[in-house]
């Protein structure tokens, strides 16, 4: 319901650890990486903690002693020792980038698998704006979760871990000194954790409401200038904008708090280990190499101690990202091939209809009954004319028969198998489905039609598009069948569009023809001329045509006018026609209303 | 025009921006008399003896470690403030300015990649003035700062920071210009995969009916692969010159110890200065690392100015004329001769008609005759490439364009709805002005109340994009009522009554009559325009019939074969 564009999303609350574990689990298969990257760090991390001891032994023995040489070897030494580093460094950035790279392709190639199965019920409660979201940004952001893993978290800890080793090992004392204020940035940062981490989440879902939005206004653009709306969709837009900088304010209010809070803890620590220290050094129990050294590891305690926290920031707000994705892939394909589904075989397309029941959306707040206790019966070949008001379940029918929507009771059969028991793949194979959307892919005319038989001829699209009258534009087109069409079919009208999408069914071939209103949009005389195209496909076909023309009815075997109860009449246009009082003839007559009292 | 000056938007913000960089100046200077402190920490209290000033010294410590925590809190969040402003005043300009290109601008370039303009694009701007921007000054501020304080304590041992820095300045430069084009490289590549994902998603219906869903996975792989490569090729790169940032941070210190070490030796250097020097020269670290970060930053940024400066740069082929004609415009259209041509193609060709204020044109032809081109041409969402086209008595083009489109109500030929409530979709672009009152008023005339009124949240229900909540008929009437709600003195009906069943259209046609002003009518059924007081039959863009309905069905040509075709059996049927 809420998901309007300029709605929030709902949440739906995973258990982090779950999500961090489920995360965990792209890992596998990439041992050999993970482990070298692993190999690379230790090597890079065990280095940055020696310089300081190259560091204090300059200082502490070879200065005083005055030993220019000894420096020397030493600072020749220090720089092998970096290259070494560097290497490491360079082996761990490349196979870093090749893990996170490879895990978030992975990702995504399954997220978008996965929303391929699912049923028109996923697709018509969220604006496409927000489905793409989840497919590009959101995980985008799961790259920045593994990549700062193993920038920052898993050095940061290593690096923690070896300084309070050496600190230890060196001075106790002054090692617990300098860790003394670790509770109390704890707690600070927990504090503000718990409060950015909800304004995070809220940051994300403004930012997605944006997008959705721009999506909508750019697909709309021509109604939104007809209109002269800009001004409003600006507001709107602007409105939009505004929560998402605001809700990014209160974020960082609190937020920005982070780096200083740990600031004034280092600092605080600094303080004590410079107060002590002094204190051990006139006791003789310190030397000065290794205060100084102890100022250096105090920098390198705090700075991944900051980073980790930073890291933590991040990944709180990038797991949302995750729960994201991982609710779309936990979101059921509604309508699934069953475990035991055999293959149709080529049918001859004889459909009927068996007591069927179908509800919406069931048990959500739009649940609504569309069918109770259908039935029918079709022979294979036969045209049959479906009629009524709008919103009756007409298209529903139809969609029941390619299965976009499984029923609740009753049974659907095509040439005797039930839907339901078949694949897939091989029902909606033999059927061809034409609707109003008659959506166009970029690409060229030849690409388009090719998109219902993927392995047919240049002859085989020529020769459907003939069938369909669609021939004679394409060829007065700059480059023929080769002429690239745009993003949804820009700069073609909707009737040639629409005799594309015919060519693209006719390609193929199939058993049964569903035409949902899919001739409204051409003119009469096109229609015809289609018509007859259709008309020699059809022979020896199964074919549903939802259609409020006469001329497109009338050539009808048999009409089924559909209301809200039901088939309510069914029979030949000449038999309903005669029926007074029937529910066709009043349709019938309404269209003739506006011509009958001057014309007859 | 829009187009964004970092100088300008620069010169807006100096106040704040001031502000962050004097709390910069504070932390930093901060963090320079740090190491001065621990220096004579070393040299007077330790070496010295001189253990009096050790609290002082200390507490010294602490009002530095606190002016930097406050210095530096304000400073992130001021310019976290400026950098989020900023970015959105380029989000909303570009979105306004998106707004005004004309429609055929939006036939030649993707949905996805304007929405990653708006979004992606404008986050980067942000970033100069956000985060990226601080980053910036600050190592600019810092390094200063570090290198004064160490010139001072030794002219000579500081040369070799110096060096150093110009060297890794040189080598950020350097890799930033390679970076450029493989971040092109991978944009260009990810609008390539959202485009083949926004397209599957729009067209789900389509994808799903011919069973294409494995052919559009192999298609949808196919380009994330390249991204893939794309940002791997990208890496290769990073990581050829990248390195050596960490590494010369990391030996530098290191360095500084061993030559200091070898003056401290010769006696020419003090323990604690030499304490203090490898302390600035820690503080060198962290901005010698972030140099190559930001290298790679501003490859981003780079790529994104350019990008939304283009957009900028493309300007409205239709906008209003200098002295434009402000006000009210009434309701009669008259073509003059009009022709319109897109590329070579002549769409229409000297077009002559003239409706009055409050009557009536219909027309009708057969698809692709450019009926729709007329309408287009009414409501100046194209120009005219001959004659003139005339909305109250004036050139459309002499108009303001406002005020224009507000003269027209229009119904078109595809339904577009916002995910929006019913209400809002109803009243779209007038949602001050018009009443619920008036929404349910006009639902009504157009045969959508008896649908929305039995829908759980009636009016406030929120209807999916594009309306796919909805069958065909339904959005068809929703988007009649927002036509029908409006006073604006012209109706114009794009063959718009296609998905509606026989009885409904009728009803429509009803109310048709009832509503006042111009009316323009696109059909391909008789019965839409039967009482039209001109009737204009379109073929190949030129007029090839006209009259009233009884006139041109006694000329008996195409007017009168459609008729035919589409009543004549049935009538003799019905009598």
């Amino acid at each position: 319901m809420a998901n309007a564009t300029r709605h929030d999303e709902n949440d739906i609350k995973m258990n982090k650890r779950e999500v961090v574990v489920r995360l965990l689990k792209y890992l596998k298969g990439h041992v050999l990486e993970i482990v070298l990257t692993l190999l690379a760090m230790g090597g890079a991390v065990t280095i940055s903690l020696i310089n300081p001891l190259i560091m204090e032994k300059a200082v502490d023995e070879y200065i005083p002693n005055k030993d220019i040489n000894g420096l020397l070897k030493l600072a020749a030494f220090a720089v092998v020792l970096n290259v070494v580093f560097m290497l490491l460094n360079k082996a761990r950035t490349y196979l870093m980038a090749l893990l996170s790279n490879k895990i978030v392709r992975d990702i995504r190639n399954e997220i978008y698998e996965h929303i391929q199965t699912l049923a028109f019920t996923f697709f018509d409660s969220r604006p496409t704006g927000k489905i793409l979201a989840r497919i590009t940004g959101d995980v985008n952001s799961l790259q920045q979760v593994f990549s700062s893993a193993v920038t920052t978290f898993i050095p940061g800890i290593a690096t923690i871990i070896g300084v309070l080793f050496i600190m230890m090992s060196k001075n106790v004392v002054l090692g617990l000194l300098c860790m003394s204020t670790v509770p109390v940035m704890i707690l600070a940062l927990l504090a503000i954790e718990k409060y950015s981490t909800k304004m995070w989440a809220l940051f994300r879902k403004k930012s997605s409401n944006m997008n959705a939005y721009v999506h909508e206004d750019i697909s709309g653009m021509s109604i939104v200038q007809s209109f002269a709306a800009e001004e409003e969709t600006s507001k709107t837009f602007d409105e939009l904008v505004n929560e998402h900088q605001e809700v990014f304010r209160k974020a960082v209010r609190v937020n920005d708090f982070f780096g200083p809070s740990c600031d004034l803890c280092w600092a605080v620590s600094v303080v004590l280990l410079y107060w002590f220290g002094v204190k051990l050094l006139n006791k003789d129990m310190v030397s000065m190499g290794v205060l100084i050294a102890f100022g250096t590891y105090v920098g390198m305690f705090w700075e991944p101690v900051m980073n980790i926290a930073s890291f933590y920031r991040n990944m709180i707000t990038n797991l949302s990202a995750a729960e994201r994705i991982f609710e779309v892939l936990d979101t059921p394909a509604d309508v699934k091939d069953k475990v035991d589904a055999v293959e149709l075989p080529p049918i001859e397309g004889n459909v009927e209809f068996k007591n069927v029941f179908f509800t919406y959306d069931v048990g959500t707040p739009d649940e609504t009954r569309v069918l109770t206790d259908v039935s029918f019966k079709v022979n294979k070949g036969e045209r049959i004319a479906l009629v009524g008001p709008t919103g009756a379940g007409k298209t529903t029918i139809i969609n029941l028969l390619s299965r976009f929507y499984d029923i609740q009771e009753g049974n659907v059969l095509v040439d005797g198998y039930d839907v339901r028991d078949v694949t897939i793949k091989s029902l909606r194979q033999q059927m061809g489905v034409m609707t109003q959307e008659n959506f166009i892919f970029e690409g060229t005319v030849a690409d388009n039609i090719r998109y219902g038989k993927r392995d047919a001829t240049q002859e085989e699209i020529e020769e459907a598009a003939k069938a369909v009258n669609a021939h004679d534009f394409i060829m007065k087109m700059e480059k023929g069948y080769d002429t690239m069409l745009m993003e949804r079919g820009a700069g073609l009208s909707i009737g040639q569009r629409q005799l594309i999408a015919f060519a693209r069914t006719m390609v193929s071939k199939p058993k049964i023809l569903i035409l949902d209103e899919a001739t409204s949009s051409i003119d009469t005389k096109t229609e015809l001329m289609v018509q007859k195209g259709i008309d020699g496909l059809l022979k020896g076909r199964t074919s549903f045509v939802i259609a409020h023309r006469l001329s497109t009815i009338q050539n009808a075997d048999r009409i089924f006018v559909v209301d809200n109860e039901g088939i309510v009449e069914s029979g030949s246009p000449s038999e309903l026609i005669r029926k007074k009082d029937g529910a066709y003839r009043k349709l019938y007559m309404a269209q003739f209303e506006e011509i009958k009292p001057k014309a007859v | 025009m829009n187009k964004i000056r970092l100088g300008k938007i620069g010169r807006k913000y100096i106040g704040p921006l001031i502000f962050a960089v004097g709390c910069m100046v504070v932390a930093t200077i901060c963090d320079a008399i740090g190491p001065q402190l621990t220096a004579r920490i070393f040299d007077d209290v330790i070496k010295g003896g001189n253990t009096a000033i050790l609290p002082t010294l200390l507490i010294g410590l602490c009002i530095t470690g606190v002016g930097r925590a406050f210095g530096g809190y304000f400073k992130e969040y001021t310019f976290d403030i400026v950098g989020c402003s900023v970015g959105s005043k380029v989000r909303k300009d570009l979105f306004n300015h998106i707004q005004t290109l004309s429609l055929d601008y939006f036939d030649k370039t993707n949905t996805g990649e304007l929405m990653a303009r708006v979004k992606d694009d404008a986050d980067r701007i942000w970033d100069i003035f956000g985060m990226t921007g601080m980053l910036t000054i600050e190592i600019v501020l810092r390094m200063g700062m570090v290198l004064y304080c160490m010139f001072s304590m030794n002219a000579r041992l500081a040369l070799i920071p110096l060096g150093v820095m110009l060297v890794m300045g040189a080598l950020a430069v350097y890799m930033e210009k390679r970076l450029d084009k493989a971040y092109d490289d991978i944009s260009e590549r990810n609008a390539e995969l959202t485009t083949v994902a926004e397209e599957n998603l729009s067209g789900v219906r389509t994808v799903k009916a011919f069973t294409a869903e494995d052919y559009e996975i192999d298609k949808f792989r196919k380009k994330n692969e390249e991204y893939y490569n794309a940002k791997m090729k990208y890496t290769k790169i990073e990581n050829r010159i990248y390195p050596y940032f960490p590494f010369v941070a990391k030996l530098f210190p290191v360095f500084m110890a061993v030559i200091g070490g070898v003056s401290v030796a010769k006696g020419t250097m003090t323990v604690g200065y030499l304490a203090a020097f490898i302390a600035y020269s820690m503080d060198f670290v962290w901005p010698m690392e972030v140099f190559g970060e930001l290298a790679n930053e501003y490859s981003m940024i780079a790529a994104s100015y350019k990008k939304i400066n283009k957009i900028f740069a493309e300007e409205a082929r239709i906008k209003n004329a200098e002295n434009a004609v402000e006000g009210p415009v009434a309701g009669s259209v008259e073509f003059d001769h009009v022709g319109f041509t897109v590329g070579e193609k002549e769409i229409l060709k000297d077009i002559t008609f003239k409706v009055e204020e409050g009557k009536t044109l219909g027309i009708m032809g057969e698809t692709g005759s450019g009926k729709s081109s007329i309408v287009n041409l009414i409501g100046r969402l194209f120009d005219a490439t001959e004659g003139t086209v005339k909305v109250g008595g004036v050139d459309v083009k002499e108009l303001n364009l406002t005020d224009l489109r507000k003269a027209i109500k229009y119904v078109s030929q595809e339904t577009f709805l916002f995910s929006d409530s019913v209400k809002d979709n109803v009243r779209m672009g007038e949602r001050k002005n018009i009443e619920e009152d008036a929404v349910v008023e006009a639902s009504k005339l157009a045969c959508a109340d008896e649908f929305v009124s039995k829908m759980e949240n009636k009016y406030d229900t929120i209807i999916g994009e594009r309306g796919v909540g909805l069958s065909g008929g339904q959005k068809q009437r929703i988007s009649i009522a927002r036509a029908f709600v409006r006073n604006n003195p012209i109706l114009i009906m794009d063959d718009s009554t296609s998905a509606l069943d026989m009885e409904t259209e009728r009803d429509i046609h009803h109310a048709l009559k009832m509503i006042k002003g111009t009316k323009i009518i696109i059909a391909h059924r008789i019965s839409a325009v039967r009482y039209a007081d001109e009737i204009i039959v379109l073929k190949d863009g030129k007029i090839a019939e006209r009259g009233t309905h009884e006139e041109l069905l006694a000329y008996g040509g195409l007017y009168k074969e459609t008729y035919d075709s589409q009543y004549g059996q049935n009538l003799m049927e019905v009598v």
